[in-house]
């Protein structure tokens, strides 16, 4: 997928004047937010099952070596095929002579972050296949020719009327007098167009929410069920996983089943958790003849080692998109890659560079509430700090910015100096502000001031106010 | 060496190189080997941990909280009864698909006198299936289903309306009591090709975050709970 993260100023301010998409974010704190809270409340090892999960995937990002090992060999053994990948476009070829070999025309595909970091859907078309999405929220963007807006809700940047227009301009088979006012005749018609795609695919491309080392299995965590459509009716079912996903045991993936759905829509666990382990076996009457597993490495193994391995540990709950002042905001296409939010500004640089994506790291206020929904305690607000630090070392900070910088740290670091300048631009301040006590300019600060007034000091330094109170 | 085979250890070199490990170092794989091995389990719900009446009523109270509707029976020779009357309350016809589970085989049929029954995958246009879960799980109200011609798991998503007889004694506490039974059915590390844990009917939040029910999965669970101790038959 093309990145415009370089453009993220631009996409942001866009964004907050775009009433449509401001109408549909105002979900987002009313829905998700309120339901993760109700959900961690109701379960009172809620916060120790954190601290495990975190301590899991700091397990295996020790071992990855090992355990992918080990997956590979399972998967072998029960009959299906693991394929490994070092870029998103060695990733997108495999797939594409994948589904080529097979003769497909059609390939009906689940829910998939990967496959959006491979631009997949672009390569099918381009020797025509056919990719039907089949998750709602996915399918309607698909529709829209958008890409996700949301980790596990990519829809969630549009309101009824918009899809509804989608559907009317598309699925012009159907009577034009049909009712399709509710989200229920919404639901009901997509499950309709769908069900004949999912009998007539070729090949079920799905995601991978865990791969367990121990049986070689391949899990999805869905509500809708289509995932399950996708992978059981096809010949031939092909997974595609980034290759941190990998967790030892069923018993590990047990703990993070119970993290997952309460981070992410404050669900117990989601309606379909679904474990897959090689094509069907002798006598089975339905599932895949065919299994098969992608690997994708696309960066990640060069983020082991560094300060940014634990980004490693992400499940793709949501809870840091859900909680985000910034997210809530601008939504998720104004960061202009796959991933959006608190852990889209971390991984996205880490991915496709930092020269493209360095803008993103700067969005973020540093409240925290990132880190403390995390459900795998990911320091989000570290590692956004880490990139500014690497941007500014790689002088990809504009000049005004470093040239300010540069300026306050030469006063920091002569006390006396400082001191005299800082209370004499507080009388400055002070009187230039007059009877008002606000200001609607200030030199240097246009961007600040044409939102809001500043409020002048008092006229005195903090230092100052300190000393005259008697301490030293 | 294949391409697949120069990639894999590419990637795999690039990790041990970040991590700054030996690849051959005995301890780390010991580490991972007795891990898998021994496949212990980590902090397990309180409220997952209760004896079988109790598991029993939590499971259905879950079930129910996520929109699946549960009925009791006491006996096997109730249960053709009872999923023909399910289908009159609902309006449906008197028609379901099912697998070749002995333990269904074995139901009196012929007592639902209207009801017709046959055997296989889900076609397109089976409206109701009848399932038999391998186990269920009481702290989410989950069922467990396992793939197979017993109970083929198209059956699980096809149909509009899905229903499930549980026996009570299936009725597990946690996710991690039933991983113990998957281990004593199929083996250690073996899996079937398909395991299902199903917490309610199909759902979908994505059209404004509210939820509707029959996504595309069935948009009726229905759940029969026969109570009567493992093991008996």
């Amino acid at each position: 997928m093309d990145s415009t993260a370089h453009n993220f100023k631009k996409n942001a301010a866009g964004a907050l004047n775009d009433a449509q998409l401001q109408r549909a974010l105002a979900h987002v704190p009313r829905g998700f937010v309120k339901k993760r809270a109700d959900a961690a409340d109701a379960l009172p090892e809620f916060e120790r099952l954190r601290d495990q999960g975190r301590d899991i995937k700091n397990h295996v990002l020790e071992h990855l070596d090992i355990y992918l090992e080990a997956f590979e060999e399972k998967v072998v053994e029960a009959g299906g095929y693991v394929h490994w990948a070092t870029t998103a476009e060695e990733a997108r070829n495999l797939v594409v002579r994948l589904c080529l070999d097979r003769e497909a025309e059609t390939v009906t595909k689940g829910k998939s972050m990967i496959s959006e970091e491979i631009g997949l859907n672009a390569g099918l078309e381009k020797v025509g296949i056919e990719p039907v999405e089949t998750d709602l929220g996915e399918y309607i963007i698909q529709l829209r020719g958008e890409t996700p807006s949301h980790l596990i809700a990519p829809a969630v940047h549009l309101n009824k009327d918009q899809i509804e227009a989608d559907f009317r301009r598309v699925h012009t088979e159907l009577p034009e007098e049909r009712n399709l006012h509710e989200p229920a005749s919404l639901v009901h018609e997509a499950r309709e167009i769908l069900r004949d795609k999912y009998l007539d695919a070729d090949v079920g491309i799905t995601g991978a929410n865990f791969l367990i080392a121990e049986t070689g299995t391949s899990v999805i965590v869905t509500n809708e069920g289509n995932g399950d459509l996708t992978q059981i009716l096809p010949k031939t079912h092909i997974v595609i996983a980034s290759i941190e996903k990998v967790v030892p045991t069923l018993e590990d993936a047990s703990t993070f089943v119970r993290l997952l759905a309460r981070s992410a829509t404050g669900q117990e666990i989601s309606n379909y958790t679904t474990f897959s382990t090689g094509p069907k076996r002798r006598g089975d009457p339905d599932g895949p003849n065919e299994y098969h597993v992608v690997l994708l490495d696309n960066g990640r193994s060069s983020m082991l080692g560094t300060e940014f391995q634990d980004m490693l540990r992400c499940i793709r709950c949501g809870a840091c998109l859900n909680h985000c002042p910034v997210y809530q905001a601008v939504g998720g296409h104004a960061y202009g890659w796959v991933y959006s939010g608190p852990m889209g500004s971390v991984l996205t640089p880490n991915l496709i560079g930092v020269d493209e994506a360095g803008h993103l790291p700067n969005a973020s206020t540093f409240c925290g509430r990132c880190e403390e929904v995390c459900p795998m305690r990911i320091p989000l607000p570290r590692m956004m700090r880490n990139w500014r630090e690497r941007e500014f070392e790689k002088h990809l900070t504009p000049f005004t910015i470093r040239r300010g910088l540069g300026v306050w740290a030469w006063f920091a670091q002569r006390p006396k100096l400082y001191q005299r300048v800082t209370a004499l631009a507080s009388r400055l301040l002070k009187w230039r502000a007059g009877s008002k006590g606000r200001m609607k300019n200030v030199p240097l600060a246009d961007g600040w001031v044409k939102y809001r007034d500043l409020p002048a000091p008092q006229g005195k330094t903090f230092q100052q106010m300190w000393k005259e109170r008697g301490n030293v | 060496m294949s391409e697949n085979a120069t990639r894999r250890e590419e990637i795999l070199g690039r990790i041990r190189s970040s991590l700054k490990v030996d690849p051959d170092a005995m301890d780390r794989l010991e580490v991972v080997a007795d891990r898998l091995e021994d496949h212990k389990r980590n902090l397990v719900p309180e409220r997952a941990v209760g004896t079988s009446a109790k598991n029993v009523k939590q499971f259905c109270q879950m079930m129910e909280a996520v929109n699946g509707t549960v009925e009791h029976v006491k006996s096997p020779s109730e249960i053709p009864g009872a999923i023909s009357k399910y289908l009159r309350n609902h309006n449906l016809p008197q028609v379901i698909r099912r697998g070749s589970d002995p333990a269904l085989d074995k139901l009196p049929w012929s007592k639902a006198r209207t009801l017709q029954v046959s055997v296989g995958v889900a076609r397109k246009d089976d409206e109701v299936s009848v399932s038999r879960a391998f186990a269920a799980v009481a702290e989410t109200g989950t069922l467990v289903m396992t793939s197979g011609a017993d109970n083929p798991t198209s059956l699980n998503f096809l149909p509009e309306n899905h229903i499930v007889v549980v026996e009570s004694g299936r009725v597990a506490g946690s996710y991690e009591d039933a991983w113990d039974v998957v281990r004593a059915v199929y083996g250690d590390g073996e899996m079937p090709r398909t395991v299902n844990l199903i917490s309610g009917p199909s759902r979908t939040g994505d059209i404004e975050q509210k939820i509707e029910l029959g996504a595309h999965g069935p948009r009726r669970l229905h759940v029969i709970v026969l109570n009567r101790p493992a093991g008996s038959k």
